[in-house]
């Protein structure tokens, strides 16, 4: 938790990145940028995901509705915080020289995503639109 | 091979990742598309026209951010990306899920 509320103060003081090792090859940098924008990218799709499952399934009951829109909302936002943490910790070991970053984050996303899914093939199986 | 001053490299590591900003820009657009969409359901109301300006402030900030980057990643060999503009983007995507929660509740 204290690491974590360190990476964030990284988030909002680039010079202190910069204070730390050396200057990492400049193609490195941007294949980690890269990587951010990638995730950035899934965050935009699960936030577009949220309002497309509010739009266009007006036939879902309500609840079931706004959950699945939530879910997909929260998912995408913590996607794109995931993905400057991240992208700070990779940038951060580069020029250390240490190894980058594990996450568990991948494994939960796809996981949740897979849930989601499946909820969706159960919702339409049983039948739990409101009707027309 | 190269142009005077400029020390081309063989990967092409700023163009993709310029075209990578540009898929990124795309998919914001859907997305303040879809915002758009969901805020402007209803008569019309002043409430209304303020969440959609909300929405294309948003996606203009993302816009700019994205553009400067892509003009820096231009040179030969490009600065790193800045925290702020990481975070900049990461701001709006967030600001667009926070929009829909409060539009659909």
């Amino acid at each position: 938790m204290i690491d974590f509320a360190k990476d964030v103060r990284l988030w909002f003081a680039p010079s202190r990145l910069k204070d730390e090792g050396d200057t990492p090859d400049y193609r490195f940098s941007l294949a980690n940028e890269r990587t951010f924008l990638a995730w950035i990218r899934t965050a935009l799709a699960l936030v577009g995901g949220g309002f497309a499952v509010d739009q266009f399934l007006p036939d879902l009951r309500w609840g079931v509705r706004v959950g699945m829109a939530f879910a997909l909302l929260a998912v995408g936002a913590a996607c794109a915080l995931r993905a400057v943490n991240h992208w700070v910790r990779c940038e951060r070991a580069m020029r250390r020289h240490e190894d980058l970053p594990l996450s568990r984050f991948p494994v939960v996303l796809s996981l949740g995503v897979g849930l989601v899914a499946v909820a969706m093939v159960v919702v339409v199986l049983l039948g739990w639109t409101s009707g027309r | 091979m190269s142009g005077p001053g400029t020390d081309r490299d063989a990967g092409l590591q700023p163009e993709r990742t310029r075209l990578a900003w540009r898929r990124t820009t795309l998919a914001s657009s859907v997305v303040a598309v879809l915002a758009l969409r969901q805020a402007l359901r209803g008569s019309g109301s002043s409430t209304e026209v303020a969440g959609a300006a909300v929405i294309v402030l948003i996606w203009l900030v993302f816009l700019w951010v994205a553009h400067r980057r892509i003009r820096a990643l231009a040179t030969g060999r490009p600065p790193g990306l800045a925290p702020r503009s990481a975070l900049a983007v990461v701001g709006c995507t967030v600001a667009l899920a926070v929009f829909a929660m409060a539009v659909i509740l």
